[in-house]
This record gives C-alpha cells, sequence and structure tokens, in this order.
C-alpha cells in the first residue's frame, strides 16, 4: 500500500500519467543498464575496461542515495550480473560490490543526502577504493593466483573521478527526468 | 501486488539486501565449480549484443575517419617528406627482394619444393573490447554458418594478435597476446633461440627464458615456434626492445590498440586450451 506522503489536489491518473510516472521511475535503472552497455561498446577508448565497472559504481552509489525506490536491491543484483557478463569477469563478484555499495549508500542516506557534495565524493571515494580492493581480493581468490593491484588502482582513481561529472549530470537527471513527482 | 502490512513488509525489505548478497556469494562458488556456465551465459549475452555493436560501429568508424582525415590534413607535408625518405629506402629493398625471389624460385624449382597447405580462413570485423580488468580480449563477429573451433589463430595485416578461446553462435571471443595468461613459445630470428613470449596486460608483453648464452638484441624479429601446438611457427609476433632496467619486452607487430578487421585462421590446431573451454566446446582431446 502506497503510503500518500504529499496530500492534495492532483491530476487524475490517466494511462498516459501512468506511464510517464513507470517510464521517468525506471530511468535511473534502464539509464545505468544503457551507459554500461554503451562503456562496453567498441569505442576504443584509453581506460575503457575500467570505465564499466566504475560506471556501475558510481550509478548505483548516487541513485541508491538520492532515490532508493528506483533502485531496488534486486535490479543491484542485476545491473552486477550485467556487468559481470559485460565485463568477463568472474561470475557474482560485482554484485557483491554493488549490493554492498547499495546497502552503505542506503543506511547513510539520511545524515548524506543533506551534505555538501565534497563529503559526499569522500564517501564515494571511500568505496570506491573498498571496491577496487575486493574485486582484486576476489578476483585473485577465484582465479587462485595473486593478480597485480596496479590495474585496481587505476580503476580507484578512474571511478572517484569519473563521479563528479556523472554526479552532475545525474543530479539533473534526478530532478528532471527521474522525477517522478513531476509526472 | 500482495498487501502486507507495514512491519511484515519493512522486514521483508530488510532482509532481501542480505539474502541478495548470499546469492552473489552462491554465484561465485557457481562461477567457479561449472566454469562453462558463466562463458555460456556471456556468450549468449555477446551474441545478442553483436548485431546492436556493429551497427553501432559503423557511424562511430565513420566519425573517427572524419577526425583520422582532418589529421592527416594537418599532417601532410611532414607526412609527405617522411614518405619520400621512406621510399628511397623501400625502393632499395625492392630491387633486394626482386633478387631474392627470383634466386628463390630457383632453388624451390631445383629442389621440387612441395609449397605449404593454404589454410582456410575467415575474416571478421572486431565489434567490441571483450577484456576486464584482468583480461586483454576482443569480440569478433561472425556471419551465422560459419564454423569456428576454440583455438584459431587471429592475425591483423602485421601480425598475431591472439587465440579463439570462446565461441558463440554469432560471435567469437579472442584472447590477445598481451593478456597476462597469455605464453607463447617464439623464436628469436636472428639468433635462432626460443624464448616465451608473457602477456603482462601492458601494451607489450614480455620476453622470457631465453636459453643462457644468448642474448635477445635490440630490434630482434620474434616469430612464433610452433612448439606445443598452439600456434603453427614461423608467424610475426613483433620485435625485441629493451626498457629500462634491461628487460626485454617485445613490441607486437599487430596492431592491438585499434582492431578493424581480424583474419582467424583454421590451422586445425588445438593445442593448448583450458580444459574448461575444452569441454565448453563438447570436444575431446587430440581432435
Amino acid at each position: 500500500m502506497e503510503v500518500d506522503r504529499t496530500p492534495g489536489i492532483r491530476p487524475r491518473p490517466s494511462l498516459w500519467r501512468q506511464m510517464d510516472a513507470l517510464g521517468r521511475q525506471s530511468f535511473p535503472t534502464l539509464g545505468t543498464a544503457a551507459g554500461m552497455l554503451l562503456a562496453a561498446a567498441p569505442l576504443g577508448l584509453p581506460g575503457q575496461a575500467e570505465l564499466l565497472p566504475g560506471f556501475a559504481l558510481a550509478s548505483v552509489f548516487f541513485w541508491s542515495l538520492f532515490r532508493p525506490a528506483a533502485m531496488p536491491p534486486a535490479v543491484v543484483f542485476a545491473l552486477g550480473v550485467l556487468a559481470d557478463l559485460l565485463g568477463f569477469a568472474p561470475l557474482g563478484v560485482r554484485v557483491l560490490i554493488l549490493l554492498l555499495t547499495y546497502g552503505i549508500a542506503v543506511g547513510w542516506r539520511r545524515r548524506l543526502a543533506s551534505q555538501p557534495f565534497l563529503l559526499v565524493w569522500l564517501l564515494f571515494m571511500a568505496v570506491a577504493a573498498g571496491a577496487a580492493f575486493l574485486e582484486w581480493a576476489c578476483d585473485s581468490l577465484l582465479l587462485l593466483q595473486p593478480l597485480p593491484l596496479a590495474p585496481a588502482i587505476f580503476e580507484f582513481v578512474l571511478t572517484a573521478g569519473l563521479y563528479p561529472p556523472l554526479a552532475a549530470l545525474l543530479t539533473r537527471a534526478h530532478r528532471g527526468i527521474a522525477a517522478w513527482e513531476r509526472a | 501486488m500482495i498487501r502486507l502490512s507495514i512491519p511484515m513488509r519493512e522486514a521483508l525489505e530488510k532482509l532481501s539486501l542480505p539474502f541478495l548478497m548470499a546469492a552473489a556469494i552462491g554465484l561465485m562458488l557457481a562461477g567457479r565449480i561449472d566454469s562453462g556456465l558463466a562463458d555460456r551465459a556471456r556468450m549468449a549475452l555477446a551474441d545478442a549484443l553483436t548485431p546492436i555493436y556493429s551497427g553501432l560501429s559503423r557511424p562511430y568508424a565513420r566519425m573517427t575517419e572524419a577526425f583520422g582525415r582532418l589529421q592527416y590534413l594537418w599532417d601532410l607535408a611532414s607526412e609527405n617528406a617522411e614518405l619520400r625518405a621512406e621510399n628511397a629506402e623501400l625502393r632499395r629493398w625492392q630491387s633486394v627482394a626482386l633478387a631474392l625471389e627470383a634466386e628463390n624460385a630457383r632453388l624451390k624449382s631445383e629442389l621440387h619444393w612441395v609449397p605449404d597447405p593454404a589454410v582456410p580462413f575467415v575474416t571478421a570485423r572486431a565489434v567490441a573490447d571483450a577484456g576486464g580488468l584482468y583480461d586483454r580480449a576482443v569480440l569478433v563477429a561472425l556471419a551465422p554458418g560459419i564454423a569456428m573451433h576454440v583455438g584459431e589463430i587471429a592475425l591483423d595485416a602485421h601480425g598475431l594478435v591472439g587465440r579463439v578461446t570462446e565461441v558463440g553462435a554469432e560471435s567469437a571471443r579472442v584472447l590477445l597476446i598481451t593478456d597476462l595468461n597469455s605464453r607463447i613459445p617464439v623464436r628469436l630470428v636472428a639468433s635462432d633461440a626460443r624464448a616465451i613470449v608473457a602477456g603482462t596486460n601492458g601494451p607489450d608483453p614480455e620476453l622470457l627464458y631465453w636459453p643462457p648464452g644468448t642474448t635477445p638484441a635490440e630490434g630482434e624479429q620474434v616469430v612464433t615456434s610452433g612448439i606445443a601446438g598452439a600456434f603453427p611457427p614461423g608467424l610475426p609476433v613483433g620485435a625485441v626492445h629493451y626498457v629500462r632496467g634491461g628487460v626485454p619486452e617485445v613490441v607486437p607487430a599487430a596492431e592491438l590498440g585499434q582492431f578493424g578487421v581480424l583474419r582467424l585462421f583454421d590451422y586445425g590446431l588445438h593445442g593448448i586450451i583450458s580444459p574448461e573451454s575444452t569441454e565448453a566446446e563438447g570436444r575431446g582431446h587430440g581432435s
């Protein structure tokens, strides 16, 4: 049962409005999935292999923090599977990382959502560092060989650097296209 | 939608995250126990995405081509001077090559030389970077109905690119020679010494295990040796280059950074393939 948080007069829920609301509500997940597919496309960009997990992490973190209702854990799970399959990574590692990220973002959102951007970014950096380390550790464990740390460090730097421009874009989306209050 | 009481819903929401995390760990274990499962899922996804990526790659190629043309106009004068110098050098080599070709033909006819059999190959477009954090690989699009085998050799116009490791219905994955898990038995052309080219995930793989007493020379050509039956002998791999610390690397002859089109040769070699991929292909050993 939906709790009516904003009582008042509003337009009739016509089919068009419902579709609009559904589109807005699914924007975070569909946008994240589409971005991941694009990051796996043959663009030949330097560092593209690291872009896919970085983008997935930043996007899941942002939406879990600012619009968790549009990023439920089951969807995070599915996005993680997609990231693993697209990135030819051992299955399950990024799923776990994204779920942990979701847990941290949702757990901290009450304290963090009103904080300045710099603080959010700092927390995201900590999350990205933990994610890169966890990915390195899990991959090493699953492949039964110690892997070099340098790619993990590079991924962390790329992910941390990706967050501010992505957050600027997603904040616009958060207030515009993904805002179902405006449907 | 099932109507539940609010405390019930809250309890379910609290439980879903730990449950999904446990499922993620289960997925890791499942992928570890049956690696064919992950491979099949990956290739199914790759097959589904290949047409989209091939559609995308054409306008993208046109765009990069337009940028390339601007760059080309910019560099025209300096490139022209370079080409003139190179042309003069090549003309000298052309006369040498013609003389050698004539000599070669004469010797072959005198020796009743049996020519090497022509190797069947298909040419395919590389449509996506199939590498991850710890892999260097590309995905090539295949026309439906083309039979592709694990273990086929990928070359571009200049040299060895890698080996087919996974095959789907409309795509195949080529593991590059720069991948961390790539080990290629090679021969150094000038000294005839054997060595191993080992990928490091960096742009240039390392040269390892050359015999004592020989030193790989800077610029020496490296070709496959054909030992172990995974690669045929004599394919150009690259040239030896020393970096700081006296560690020899091999600068790949193939242009590994940018792929347009690859040729995939079926030498009938299925020498060393991981047991999982052999299993996934449903093919026995020694075939």
